[in-house]
């Protein structure tokens, strides 16, 4: 076998976690049970790849099988990578075709190989019509770079797909014109929209995070509710502004719903205003170019943490527009300019 | 009633009612609990408000002493404070009022820096305590200092008055230009 070829399947096996190690082996089916019996794993992870590899050669590997591993492992680790959505568009009053999987499959490798000469394409169906692709990019005359690959899931029932940062920035308009045609759409269209959350992306895309179940507990009414809290209050302790806080609690329900936010890590705003203010004769007013401006907020969990802030005293409910709107606009860039 | 006055209503019988008025619910809420965990031979209510005005419609005891609290680390629990001290009556700043600034450990975060509130104590001649209530170690004794003075601002300590603590802690600071 290639050594290059050894080399990559050494590193990428190195990357896996010994915890994980079985179920990544089984789902990516490749060596088979007896193989994979004679392999203790108990030993220590240095040689326990190493035997590994050695069965690998065993097999005779191939490229797009060791391609399928990353793929799986990449599914294991997708919040590694940080995720940017597309959106696809069809020409008004076009037919809606039939999806074929395989027509698109082979469409995608064909732009791409027509292009660049040396190109790994290798795909993975996954679950709700999903395609997770890999491709790692050469050019006419290199061979592909294993290591620097970019992942794309493309939902084929939607006009979507998620894309990992790619350090090989000039290869993404060529990417997305695979996309677009192979799919037979005619626009391709970046959103801004970015995390690493590719679970939470999808859920903000498709519009699945505001589902509430109805069940017997959300009948409850809010002022029901309020009281239960009291109960286990110290009856030395008066609430003043109890009819404050129940409204902030109302409005923030009524914004952010009863249900787990999805999970973005920032949301950046460019400004580019004229500075306004109160004072006359301010230096920075009398500027005639805007006054360009980032902020940019960051989170862990940056819309629970925004639901969070009025029943917690630290900003006036209701927040402004222009943090709430974030879910609903499927956005977390914003350029703001004077209107 | 929008501007609260010390001495319009008669004292409950043996009772001490402190008004602690800030922004972040939840460190009132601490506050309180460790307050009302100490032993103490007055009963103790506890009002917890974000800001004043209060609602009227309520029906309440005589407040002996304000605390208003500020989170250094927040600009917006500054300017709830500011804005809250318009609705006091000038009479409660002779000793029934005081400041407690949080947040000072953590000075990587503080937006609010400590001179101010301490500016802010000195022109309404109030004592400024600081706490972080995170932290037991520091959450208790100023607990037990709240309801020492509590004690004293309703009249259940013999022979000290509010007026008299709030001199004796003037006095142990260093005079300023001000007061020379």
């Amino acid at each position: 076998m290639d050594e290059t070829l050894v080399e990559f399947i050494k590193r990428t096996i190195m990357k896996i976690p010994i915890t994980e190690m079985m179920p990544i082996l089984k789902a990516w089916d490749f060596l088979s049970e007896k193989q994979l019996q004679t392999v203790n794993f108990r030993q220590r992870k240095e040689s326990l790849v190493q035997d590994l590899v050695l069965l690998c050669e065993e097999r005779r590997a191939s490229i797009h099988d060791a391609a399928l591993l990353d793929i799986i492992y990449t599914q294991f680790h997708r919040h590694q990578k940080v995720w940017d959505v597309f959106q696809m568009s069809k020409e008004p009053g076009e037919d809606i075709d039939l999806f074929d999987m395989e027509q698109f499959k082979s469409s995608f490798v064909k732009i791409l190989q027509r292009a660049l000469k040396n190109v790994t394409v290798s795909f993975r169906d996954a679950e709700e019509n999903a395609v997770w692709i890999r491709i790692a990019w050469g050019t006419q005359y290199r061979k592909p770079n294993q290591y620097k690959p970019v992942y794309v899931v493309y939902y084929s029932q939607t006009p979507y797909a998620f894309t990992s940062f790619c350090p090989l920035k000039s290869n993404m308009p060529l990417l997305g014109q695979a996309l677009t045609v192979a799919s037979n759409h005619h626009k391709i269209v970046k959103m801004d929209l970015r995390s690493r959350y590719l679970d939470s992306l999808k859920a903000i895309v498709f519009k699945q995070y505001n589902r509430t179940f109805e069940t017997h507990n959300s009948t409850v009414p809010l002022q029901d509710r309020t009281l239960e809290l009291d109960i286990h209050m110290d009856s030395r302790i008066i609430h003043e502004n109890r009819i404050e806080k129940e409204r902030v609690q109302r409005v923030t329900q009524e914004t952010f719903g009863d249900y787990p936010q999805p999970r973005l890590e920032f949301a950046q705003y460019k400004l580019e205003t004229k500075f306004k203010s109160e004072l006359n004769g301010d230096i920075l007013a009398e500027r005639k170019e805007p006054l360009r401006c980032l902020i940019k907020f960051s989170s862990p969990h940056l819309l629970e943490a925004l639901k969070a802030l009025a029943p917690a005293g630290i900003a006036d409910a209701p927040l402004s527009p222009l943090l709430t709107c974030i879910p609903n606009k499927g956005m977390n860039y914003f350029k703001i300019r004077d209107k | 009633m929008s501007v609260l006055r010390p001495l319009d209503k008669q004292p409950g019988l043996n009772t001490a009612t402190i008004l602690l008025v800030g922004t972040e619910d939840a460190l009132l809420q601490q506050l309180a609990d460790s307050m009302l965990k100490e032993d103490c031979a007055s009963e103790l209510k506890v009002h917890l408000a974000r800001s004043l005005p209060l609602p009227s419609n309520m029906n309440r005891p005589r407040i002996d002493l304000i605390m208003f609290v500020v989170n250094l680390h927040s600009k917006y629990s500054l300017r709830n404070v500011e804005e809250s001290l318009r609705h006091v009556d000038a009479t409660f700043f002779l000793g029934k009022v005081g400041f407690l600034a949080t947040g000072a450990g953590r000075e990587s975060h503080c937006s609010v820096h400590r001179s101010t509130v301490v500016r802010l104590a000195r022109t309404y001649r109030s004592p400024l305590l600081f706490c972080d209530p995170e932290v037991d170690g520091f959450r208790v004794p100023v607990a037990q200092r709240l309801v020492r003075m509590l004690q004293i601002c309703a009249g259940h300590v013999p022979g000290v008055s509010a007026l008299n603590l709030l001199s004796l802690l003037r006095s142990s600071e260093n005079p300023t230009l001000e007061d020379l």
